[in-house]
């Protein structure tokens, strides 16, 4: 009614506090794509034939596909000629030690939050950093590999275990599956391995923290995780670019193999720069993620809070083959100022009793618009398979959206399936009973999209569930006196 | 009775949706002292409520309101609450995922924050609570549900008057608390705010019906009607309106 969509309108306003720039010196290639530039990439990275063979099937490829026009989001087309696919910060050869990490790199990381050094070991996270196109440092490597675990940068990988790359790359996101996935396979430049040994349970969460910096530079990272049988293992990943005025294109796909009884949790907090008030600049995160549960009674869960990006167009999904196996999504993705998201995941159930469950939180503020698309099949073969879905959406303000776009497929007579959605919208009323307590618009505003989100970030490890929701706070700061 | 004024309302004017509810309001409360307020439907009583409070769909349009000597009506809403105003909601508003230990807890760190006092951890506060739950029948469990999500009526407004124990307010409003509640819950709900009643703690006491103050004995009965008090006595006014209903002072109401 009478003041408050001014303060609603204030409480959406929102500042980036990542979005500086590091001064290093960088070894970039001109921008634009073609077949040499693939070989280049190749070439810099030492790669193995059958590498640069599998990149080129890719990207000739994805010359023939059409950019997906199903999300309900609106860009202008992008210039694939204008990115610059490889760009990385200067450095000798090989690193021996942390030590040898240009000082500004580990300065950048520091004001990110994430320290690479390891006497900072009481955190209990080991953590991939990759600065645009390459991974600078990966800690606890030695300690982790003491259990047989490999957790190191994926250009580490394809040169200390080809075996496991060759047999497993593209094995859940064939390079053919979409047009951003295809050109991921084809000019990726690194991201982070992780293989975990029969019946190990990780000792710490691995995360990996990337990081744009260099301008008209696309990132494309690709992440791979084998869990082998009885195995766990707690990913992480965070992200966040500098402000700038252009859009740059974040292209990644993330693969998850989790065998016979093994367990990968894997969550992400997205924060990439959403571009300012008017909608100028931000990332477009069109990200391809999905998990196979191969083997009897794995499980994989996706937790993701997505608060960054102009665009955000992800589903991470699970496939469902082994019987008994186990997929869940668990999303919070809030859009202000003119993001766009249109994210949600898709749970195919194969084996037999395999259970899924989905709950996702999607908030929009100021104009932003904020889609759930989410996709459960059931096949023929899926005796006993269930899922429950539960999709809520939350508005703050009046030029805002929110859409859900449930697509339900069950080929088999025994299975259930329940989906549930509601919208709601923070009213006056829930203000004021907040603000008659003593407690500010501001402080209320969080606390009740915190409390809306309570259901997903208490599927977080404890460190980033805190981190999350500052997250939220921040992304909902604004200037109420 | 103290003689100091808490609350001084003249020639109170309020629009809410474009209506003038409100039409030449006054009202003067001591400290120390319970005034009910009571009235047909439509006559303004929440609007009254509300004002206080700074609801902000509420206007005033003319007229003045002193709190403790300062003009309520440039306060914000949540400086009024820490400066001690405290609202017993008709409707109480459901907040998910938000339970009621946190929000409690924020509210009487932002009170006592206000106040210079030093902040309550997690460990006293919950003393604090459990000794308070106790004067309003209240179940420990209902501490770690989501603001009144699910909550029965009666279990609604005793969670509004137990949120008024913590705080501790020195002007507290009770709109309707009866509304809604069997003859327990009113016993109850009216234990505990008789419990509150101290000399530095005033209360506007909103019913429609006499049945509440019975329980909650008033000091003051203001009858309004039209947006404007027409009639006020001691508590057995509240029996003569029992007695002969609302009629006779609405006619009151609408002589010039």
């Amino acid at each position: 009614m009478s003041t408050s969509p001014g303060i609603i309108e204030e409480l959406a306003r929102r500042e980036y506090k990542y979005g500086f720039v590091t001064d290093i010196e960088a070894d970039s290639v001109p921008p634009g794509l073609d077949e040499d530039v693939i070989r280049l990439i190749s070439a810099k990275k030492n790669e193995p034939d059958f590498m640069l063979d599998w990149r080129l099937k890719a990207y000739r490829h994805w010359l023939t596909l059409e950019e997906p026009g199903w999300p309900n989001v609106r860009y202008a087309p992008i210039d694939y000629q204008a990115i610059v696919y490889y760009s990385a910060p200067k450095q000798q050869k090989t690193l021996e030690s942390l030590d040898q990490v240009d000082p500004k790199l580990l300065e950048t990381y520091e004001k990110l939050g994430i320290p690479l050094g390891e006497q900072k070991r009481l955190t209990g996270v080991a953590v991939d950093a990759v600065f645009d196109s390459v991974s600078v440092a990966t800690t606890f490597r030695e300690e982790l590999s003491k259990k047989g675990i490999l957790f190191c940068s994926f250009s580490d990988a394809v040169k200390e275990h080809p075996e496991l790359i060759r047999r497993y790359l593209g094995s859940v996101v064939p390079y053919a599956d979409n047009k951003h996935a295809a050109l991921n396979s084809a000019v990726f430049t690194d991201g982070s391995f992780v293989y975990v040994p029969k019946g190990v349970r990780c000792p710490m969460e691995l995360s990996t923290y990337f990081r744009i910096n260099a301008a008209n530079t696309g990132q494309f990272e690709r992440t791979l995780i084998i869990a082998d049988e009885g195995s766990y293992v707690s990913y992480l990943e965070g992200c966040t670019a500098p402000q700038r005025d252009e859009n740059q294109l974040h292209a990644a796909v993330v693969e998850l193999v989790a065998l016979e009884r093994a367990e990968i949790k894997y969550s992400t907090v997205q924060n990439w720069y959403p571009g300012d008030a008017e909608g100028r600049g931000g990332i477009y995160n069109f990200v391809t993620k999905r998990g196979k549960c191969a083997g009897r009674a794995s499980k994989i869960s996706w937790t993701q809070v997505e608060t960054g990006s102009a665009i955000t167009w992800k589903y991470p999904s699970c496939i469902l083959v082994g019987d008994d196996s186990v997929g869940e999504f668990y999303s919070v993705a809030l859009t202000a100022n003119c993001q766009q998201a249109d994210t949600g995941t898709k749970m195919i159930h194969i084996g037999k009793n395999t259970r899924s469950t989905i709950v996702s939180k999607g908030i929009s503020t100021g104009r932003g618009q904020n889609a759930y698309r989410g996709q459960v099949r059931i096949q023929k073969g899926a005796d006993g398979a269930r899922n429950h879905s539960q999709c809520d959406s939350l508005l703050i303000g009046d030029k805002c959206g929110a859409h859900t776009f449930p697509y339900l497929e069950v080929l088999n007579p025994t299975a259930t399936v329940e989906h549930e959605a509601t919208t709601s919208k923070i009213g006056e009323d829930q203000l004021f009973y907040c603000q008659q307590r003593g407690i500010s618009a501001e402080d209320a505003v969080s606390m009740i999209v915190n409390g809306f989100c309570k259901q997903v970030l208490k599927e977080l490890p404890m460190e980033f569930a805190v981190e999350a929701q500052k997250l939220l706070g921040v992304s909902l700061e604004g200037s109420v006196g | 009775m103290s003689s100091d004024v808490l609350l001084q309302i003249e020639g109170l004017h309020a629009t809410a949706a474009g209506n003038e509810i409100l039409r030449g309001l006054s009202l003067t409360i001591r400290a120390g002292e319970v005034h009910a307020v009571m009235g047909p439907n439509g006559s303004g009583k929440s609007t009254l409520a509300n004002v206080l409070a700074g609801r902000p769909s509420v206007e005033v349009t003319a007229g003045k309101v002193l709190y403790g000597g300062r003009n309520l009506v440039e306060m914000a809403p949540e400086e009024r609450a820490r400066e001690g105003i405290f609202l017993a909601f008709q409707y109480p508003v459901e907040i998910p995922g938000v339970t009621n230990m946190y929000f409690l807890k924020a509210a009487l760190n932002a009170v006592r924050k206000h106040r210079g006092l030093e902040e309550l951890d997690a460990m006293d506060f919950l003393a604090l609570a459990r000794q308070r739950m106790k004067l309003v029948e209240m179940d420990e469990k209902m501490m770690s549900r989501a603001i009144n999500e699910g909550f029965s009526g009666g279990e609604k407004k005793r969670n509004e008057v137990l949120q008024m124990a913590i705080l501790e307010p020195r002007l507290a409003i009770l709109d309707e608390t009866d509304s809604g509640l069997d003859i327990d819950a009113l016993k109850i709900v009216s234990q505990g705010v008789n419990s509150l009643r101290s000399p530095e703690r005033s209360m506007i006491v909103i019913t429609h019906y006499q049945r509440l103050l019975e329980y909650i004995v008033p000091d003051y009965v203001h009858v309004l009607a039209g947006g404007r008090i027409v009639r006020s006595g001691g508590k057995e006014l509240a029996l003569e309106l029992e007695e002969h209903g609302y009629a006779w002072v609405e006619d009151e109401a609408k002589a010039p």
